[in-house]
């Protein structure tokens, strides 16, 4: 770990407010400028590696809200991440995660499969692999509160239903290569369906490679730098047998790791390109603003937005999403209170942390509830699964949707 | 700190509102202060004035020393304790009244400022102090470091809001100043001692603050000037003009320079001085003063002068000062952020010694603050890591303090003395000054465990 990145806290505490986990406990141990602390005293040797301190640091959702608000760069959420990932490469990874991360995870194939059971049903033995799972942010809770809370699952994962080339509708205006995140395709795949619709509609050709892998977040998450390295090869590798334009993802978590390929890969300048290649849906859709808007219609509807960690804090992407939606003719857009405040999801957090994760939740659903929205739109699948929960259990009227949904849904009606 | 007291304390508050653990001690040795650290003895977050009171007489049995904090926003060093209690307000965070009748509002000391500012302005009032932290720093933190702020100029300070207090003593006693009323001559004038004791005198409970109708309109303006000197003119001029913005705000050519990097904001290299001017109240008083300011500014040699046509345009106008301690701070890992205040008239002089103390002692400071009330925010760009910088920059402020001190202007105009500047205040206040401070401490706290070594 960088030390500089330690020092550079000020200790002004600009953060504290725009820390969820402060916010509830008002505890420094649970504030992002703790956090620093906590780091740097371990890292000069005044404070032990305690069970304690892994504890305090782990209530650290990564939500990464600290990195907007800090005046000198630091970026808590990121750090204590770097911290865990490097533990976690340290001890080596446990025999469910090599499984979970090397057998299944980069096999498409076999992830799939791997759902199949769910979709029949789901079976207590499957616990201990879903929780694992749960870093896909699939799964927002243990298995047995999440009993009938899980989506239905589409009867295929998208990524077997499309074909690799979607032709533009009308003519066409370049090709973007579209990344189909792994819980996209597995549940959410109506949103990325609605996705490839709007860029087509745009006059894009979509290309989605069939052979492409998860993003690699996962891996990070485990401290499988290894694993990491390998799936961002594979995947830019896989984008750079197709001659596109930008490469379009729909999952704000995706968006935020394939950006950081650089990163990651320092060294490879396809990286570098393949990152500066990546937009969030949202980002292209916005170039296109005006000539959407001449293909929507009415849809009268109360909508708020809530933005996802990965797209606001970690992409800074924050007007695009509301432009798009404040387009739509007949739509009441109400900003919500605190939009960027995390919604509880991040991960496995909600499993991990099922208390403060819930305490999270219920202060977004109140933002929700004061907002009168009769729809929430958001563009991130961990944030849907965690509002999908929440919206059923307190607020069962207020819809919720990916924000591609909302969008081809008002073109939808206008063929 | 026995275990029978630990015991003690974990019945006042109950056990999950009592630290002890090593882990949260290490993180509560700090506030915003650069360089400085201790270690708490245990840390309480009691969530009620009878709880705080219980704390009190119990530390003030043991002899055990007590410090109240916040946020931990202090820049000072104020909220620092090497051994003792800390006591922090964030549960006591309840805003308990807004009185439209008398324009008061009452709040217990953990409130936000912000949230204050927010709750009053959605009835068309206005709480005028607005530090830099509000958005973090507490009601209890500012009543005890008597917080400015970027309107000091027209509003004034924390001071001049308060009207009443109810603060717990060294003790455990209870004591309440002043109230609702506006007029009140009965016997000492408390409050003005209690604001800005820094947490030496007394753990406040509950806060009495004047509101005031909130301003109908505000326009936001931005000049550039090649020549600081006709900068410092033109403050001089518009408030001899009887215009008082509600925001003089003034960045420095350092300043300037880092926040074009950091946020590329069209700022021209080539200027001395950028200031940021707002006026605010009735739109025709206020048009007419815009009006007024930008023949000044021109007056004085301007080479760009901006009115913003609407709220978008002033915010951008803004985003120099907003971003101005930010792009300081990317710079290096170690930022000291002063405050020495001078009066008005003498902000040119006072420019004018730190860069000479920059530039003998080979450091790097960017000025921006508060032009118009002679605050200024000298900020040194360091690295705790170079000893011999650290070093420097300390001699450097030496002569910046002794500056403001022989122009009749003060070590700190709204940080506090805390530990951070205790070895100056001698040289502002003078032996007299100490000996007073001293006994009125003393009629407070006689056996001086509120927030111990703070100020003198």
């Amino acid at each position: 770990m960088d030390y500089v990145k330690l020092i550079n806290c000020m200790r002004c505490g600009m953060c504290l407010p725009t820390c969820p986990t402060y916010k509830e406990t008002f505890l420094e141990t649970a504030s992002p400028r703790g956090r620093v602390a906590l780091l740097k005293k371990m890292h000069d040797g005044d404070l032990d590696q305690s069970e304690r301190l892994l504890e305090f640091l782990s209530l650290c959702l990564d939500c990464q809200a600290c990195a907007s608000a800090c005046p000198c760069g630091v970026n808590a959420g990121e750090l204590v991440a770097e911290f865990t990932c490097e533990r976690k490469t340290a001890h080596g990874l446990s025999f469910l995660e090599q499984q979970i991360l090397h057998n299944l995870v980069p096999h498409p194939d076999r992830l799939e499969h791997s759902l199949a059971p769910l979709r029949l049903y789901q079976r207590s033995g499957l616990q201990k692999l879903v929780r694992t799972l749960g870093v896909l942010k699939m799964f927002p809770k243990p298995l047995e509160r999440m009993e009938g809370l899980l989506p239905t699952l589409p009867p295929r994962p998208l990524r077997r239903e499309i074909s690799e080339v979607t032709p533009a509708i009308g003519t066409e205006r370049g090709t973007v290569g579209f990344f189909l995140g792994c819980v996209m395709s597995l549940i959410f795949s109506d949103a990325s369906r609605a996705t490839i619709t709007l860029l087509s509609a745009l006059g894009y050709r979509v290309i989605t490679p069939r052979h492409q892998v998860c993003c690699g977040a996962p891996h990070m998450l485990s401290g499988d730098l290894a694993g990491l390295k390998d799936a961002a090869h594979h995947n830019i590798d896989i984008f750079g047998e197709y001659p596109v334009d930008f490469i379009v993802t729909d999952c704000g978590g995706c968006g935020a790791e394939l950006k950081k390929y650089r990163h990651h890969l320092e060294d490879d300048p396809t990286a570098a390109r393949f990152s500066a290649q990546i937009r969030d849906i949202s980002q292209l859709l916005a170039l296109h603003g005006e000539e959407l808007r001449t293909k929507m219609t009415e849809l009268p509807l109360k909508v708020t937005y809530h933005d996802p960690c990965h797209i606001a804090h970690c992409q800074g992407i924050r007007t695009e999403p509301r432009e798009l939606l404040k387009m739509i003719p007949g739509i009441s857009y109400r900003e919500l209170d605190c939009a960027d405040s995390c919604c509880g999801s991040a991960g496995t957090y909600n499993i991990a942390h099922t208390d403060m994760s819930d305490l999270i939740l219920s202060r977004k659903l109140d933002s929700i509830r004061a907002s009168g929205a009769e729809l929430v739109v958001t563009s991130n699948p961990g944030c849907l699964l965690q509002l999908k929960k929440g919206l059923a259990e307190q607020l069962p009227d207020v819809r919720l949707m990916h924000l591609t949904e909302v969008l081809a849904q008002s073109l939808a009606t206008n063929q | 700190m026995n275990s029978a007291f630990i015991n003690e304390l974990s019945t006042i508050v109950g056990p999950q509102y009592l630290l002890t653990d090593r882990e949260s001690l290490a993180v509560y040795g700090y506030d915003s202060t650069p360089e400085l650290e201790s270690l708490p003895g245990a840390v309480l977050l009691p969530g009620s004035k009878e709880e705080v009171a219980a704390i009190m007489t119990l530390c003030h049995g043991a002899g055990i020393c007590v410090t109240p904090r916040g946020s931990g926003t202090n820049l000072s060093g104020g909220s620092l304790s090497e051994g003792g209690v800390v006591v922090q307000t964030s549960r006591l965070n309840r805003i308990l009244e807004v009185d439209e009748e008398n324009l008061t509002a009452t709040v217990e000391p953990g409130v936000v400022t912000s949230a204050l500012h927010r709750e009053v302005e959605s009835r068309g009032l206005f709480y005028p102090p607005d530090p830099g932290s509000m958005n973090i720093s507490t009601m209890g933190g500012n009543v005890a470091e008597n917080s400015g702020g970027l309107r000091g100029l027209k509003y004034g300070v924390t001071a001049n809001y308060i009207m009443g207090l109810e603060t717990v003593l060294a003790d455990g006693n209870i004591l309440r100043t002043g109230g609702k009323v506006v007029k009140d001559v009965a016997g000492y004038n408390i409050n003005p001692l209690l604001v800005s004791s820094e947490g030496t005198l007394g753990f406040f409970t509950g806060i009495t603050v004047k509101l005031i109708p909130k301003p109908q309109g505000k326009i936001t303006m931005l000049a550039h000037f090649p020549v600081l000197e006709n900068a410092a003119l033109a403050v001089s001029a518009i408030i001899a003009a009887k215009i008082i913005p509600a925001t003089l705000e003034f960045l420095d050519k350092v300043t300037i320079r880092c926040v074009e990097d950091y946020a590329h904001v069209g700022l021209p290299l080539d200027v001395d001085a950028v200031l940021l001017i707002e006026v605010d109240g009735h739109p025709v008083v206020i048009a007419e003063e815009a009006a007024a300011v930008a023949a000044i500014c021109s007056k004085h040699h301007c080479s760009f002068f901006q009115t913003a046509k609407d709220a978008g345009e002033a915010l951008k106008l803004a985003t120099a000062r907003r971003t101005a301690l930010s792009a300081l701070a990317r710079l290096k890992p170690t930022t000291i952020l002063e405050d020495a205040t001078v009066p008005r008239s003498c902000i040119a002089a006072m420019l004018q010694v730190i860069q000479d103390a920059a530039s003998k002692y080979r450091l790097t400071i960017g000025t921006f603050g508060h032009a118009g009330d002679g605050n200024l925010h000298p900020t040194c760009l360091t690295d705790e890591r170079d000893h011999d910088e650290i070093a420097r920059a300390h001699a450097a402020f030496e002569e910046i303090f002794d500056a403001a001190i022989a122009m009749g202007g003060t070590i700190t105009g709204e940080h506090g003395v805390g530990l951070a500047k205790k070895k100056y205040l001698p040289r502002l206040v003078g032996e007299c000054g100490i000996r007073t401070m001293r006994g009125i401490k003393h009629a407070f706290d006689p056996t001086g465990i509120l927030n111990p070594g703070k100020v003198f």
